[in-house]
């Protein structure tokens, strides 16, 4: 454990939040630490990973894609196969329960790519909650089908017009609710960031991806990975599959981060690899920022990379040297992600895929007697309809 | 007079409230905001805020959002805010700067303070800066002798209230109700029993903002508070006219009609 009771890692995180905020803060991370403690709520959850996610999630070795990967072992943890098709549904499963210990009746949501959106709004039908998904005019158009689904399942999805319309927007927004209705309300969040205790709880929450790969990987193989990838946009796959591996110095935490056109560009999502040390969204992390302070507008094929903050564990994980943080452009993402596609018969999503572009670098770097780990985020049926806009495939 | 305490001491000896306007930095122009600003002194304002406009303002509703983006489009930074704060000075009134926390962090947490007191400004309002991140600003306040206006809320409770109260100078700004910025039609019930609660832990003046914006609202609160503050009202009188003049006579309009409100 490296935060400290107030949510720092080492210089980052804490809260910056309006006072109004405090005590529904404070009130979640009570009611996370006892949550924690309490083997009745911890039971209810694994039952429900184990009977609605689907969990444990397989791993799957992939040796056709290892050839574009200079022959290293790869392993995909698939969280893709999860119910709603992706991780996002280990974190919202458990803070839908603690809404539900908390006495509370709505659950409000911000979403990127629509996946955290869909997954909300899954949880909500399934302990009758009332949904609200805030999200960027931009993404519900890169994004539509998602949107069709969390109408489908009974939420309200509601097109933010402010900003740059993408997450970032959607967060204010969601903010602004939840200020209003904090009384009634819990903010979902959807990734590793925002005002303690979100940091920490989210991730407590997406672990199981690494106890369960860390586990699998000694059954398999006898062995832990030499390197353990995920995508990073807020960092909760990211951070769910490196935090049990922290304490294995041997074993490399590598996040690939969307880069668009090229970090030199300006038009990128590289918090860490391209941002300074500031405060978004209630947290102390890197930040895409001017030099007036103002948030820059990030950009990236991928709605659930597009965002120009990062969780603040990341950060610290960063600047201690623990994790390495690289780049990877669109062009190189959706290069990983045809070749995954065509080699294997998995259609990632494309966050997912600017792991697998990263997963080529360092296989080729580490050779091939490496052995990669590689959190496989989400399915690509919600791309779709980009990858074909991409590869010129008509509709 | 300059500063906020020499303002209440006044307002307290005149048995009324303190009319406190906000307005956020270049909005609608650089020029024309401190025109507008004028034009709320000369109506009867009797101190200032000075918005800094933010990218990712969470705290703040569509009127005061909308004001803040034209800003930033205009291409408004710190020196701006700066020269537009001690151009308000110049009038004759006690200004603040209201800030989210980032853009104090980027400019330098101690830089910043020392340019506010450099430019004749009285303090900083930090609405999304808590108490237990303040460690650096406390030391740089304390350095350039300016005061911290922490926002407390209908939500913070009695345990908690005493901790940010104390850490309050110039005054203590009440959040009337649970929400962003904006026009309300009544002023919230939460805000009387929140003076109440600050009043009773502190001798530092309360002013109470979020959603007044007519003269009854004003003179509501002015029967509790030692401060009432108007931001949304004044930027809507900007948007809905047609020209400049329009504006301004309708702010200053508006300026009398609250200074008599809070006349009790
Ligand atoms: C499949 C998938 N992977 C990754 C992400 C990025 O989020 P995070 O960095 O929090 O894992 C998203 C976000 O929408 C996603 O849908």
């Amino acid at each position: 454990m490296i935060e400290d009771f107030l949510g720092h890692f080492g210089p980052y995180g804490g809260r910056f939040v309006p006072e109004a905020l405090i005590n529904a803060l404070d009130e979640l991370t009570a009611a996370h630490e006892s949550a924690k403690n309490d083997p009745v709520f911890q039971s209810e959850l694994s039952e429900l990973h184990r009977t609605y996610t689907g969990r444990p999630s397989i791993i799957t070795e992939v040796k056709r894609f290892a050839e574009h990967a200079g022959g290293a072992r790869i392993f995909l943890k698939r969280e893709d196969l999860n119910h709603t098709g992706s991780h996002k549904i280990n974190n919202v499963l458990g803070q839908a329960l603690l809404t539900k210990r908390m006495g509370k009746k709505r659950i409000i949501a911000e979403t990127g790519a629509g996946q955290h959106g869909v997954a909300s709004a899954t949880a909500a039908a399934l302990m009758g909650l009332e949904c609200v998904v805030y999200m960027g005019e931009d993404d519900t158009k890169r994004q539509s089908l998602n949107v069709a689904r969390m109408k489908l399942l009974g939420a309200q999805v509601v097109p933010v017009t402010q900003g740059s319309r993408t997450l970032k927007d959607a967060i204010n927004e969601a903010m602004r609710d939840w200020v209003t209705n904090v009384e009634t309300t819990h903010y979902l969040l959807g990734t590793v960031a925002g005002p303690h205790p979100f940091p920490t709880m989210v991730r407590d929450f997406h672990r199981v991806i690494g106890v369960e790969a860390r586990a699998q990987m000694l059954q398999d193989i006898g062995r832990l990975p030499d390197a353990v990838l995920a995508c990073v946009g807020g960092g909760s796959n990211a951070i769910g599959i490196f935090h049990p591996f922290i304490d294995d110095k041997n074993v490399r935490l590598i996040g690939l981060e969307a880069g668009g056109s090229g970090i030199a560009s300006g038009k990128h999502a590289s918090t860490i690899s391209g941002g300074t040390p500031g405060v978004l969204h209630g947290t102390r992390t890197y930040v895409l920022q001017d030099e007036n302070g103002q948030t820059v507008e990030s950009h990236s094929i991928s709605a659930g990379l597009d965002y120009p903050g990062v969780g603040p564990e990341h950060a610290y994980l960063h600047d201690i040297g623990r994790a390495e943080y690289r780049s990877i452009t669109d062009a190189e993402a959706m290069n990983a992600f045809k070749i995954l596609c065509e080699t294997e018969g998995i259609i990632p999503a494309i966050e997912t895929a600017h792991a697998l572009a990263g997963a080529m670098d360092i296989g080729k770097e580490l050779g091939k007697d490496a052995v990669l780990l590689l959190n496989l985020s989400g399915r690509g049926d919600k791309d779709v309809q980009t990858a074909a806009e991409y590869f010129g495939i008509p509709l | 007079m300059k500063t906020l305490s020499e303002l209440f001491v006044k307002t307290k000896a005149e048995n009324r409230a303190a009319l406190i306007g906000y307005m956020p930095a270049g909005f609608p122009t650089k020029e024309e905001c401190i025109m507008t600003i004028k034009a709320m002194v000369a109506g009867g304002v009797d101190a200032i805020e000075i918005g800094y406009p933010y990218s990712d303002p969470v705290m703040d509703g569509p009127i005061i959002q909308a004001a803040a983006e034209l800003s930033l489009a205009n291409g408004t930074n710190a020196e701006d805010v700066f020269d537009i704060l001690q151009a308000t000075v110049e009038m004759g009134v006690p200004a603040v700067v209201m800030t989210y926390w980032n853009p104090i962090e980027r400019f330098g947490v101690k830089e910043f303070a020392a340019e506010i007191i450099k430019r004749g400004g009285s303090g900083v309002i930090t609405p999304d800066l808590t108490v237990e991140e303040s460690i650096g600003w406390k030391e740089a306040c304390e350095i350039s002798g300016i005061n911290r206006i922490y926002v407390v809320a209908p939500s913070t409770t009695d345990e908690r209230l005493p901790k940010v109260v104390t850490q309050c100078s110039g005054f203590v700004y009440a959040a009337s109700l649970m929400g962003v910025t904006g026009t309300r039609t009544s002023v919230s019930g939460n805000a009387k029993s929140l003076v109440a609660r600050v009043k009773a832990i502190t001798a530092t003046p309360v002013s109470v903002g979020l959603g007044v914006s007519t003269k009854e609202q004003a003179a509501e609160v002015a029967q509790y508070a030692d401060g009432v503050i108007v931001g949304s009202a004044f930027i809507k009188q900007l948007q809905e006219s047609s020209s400049i003049g329009e504006g301004l006579a309708k702010v200053e309009n508006l300026a009398k009609e609250l200074s008599a409100g809070v006349r009790r």
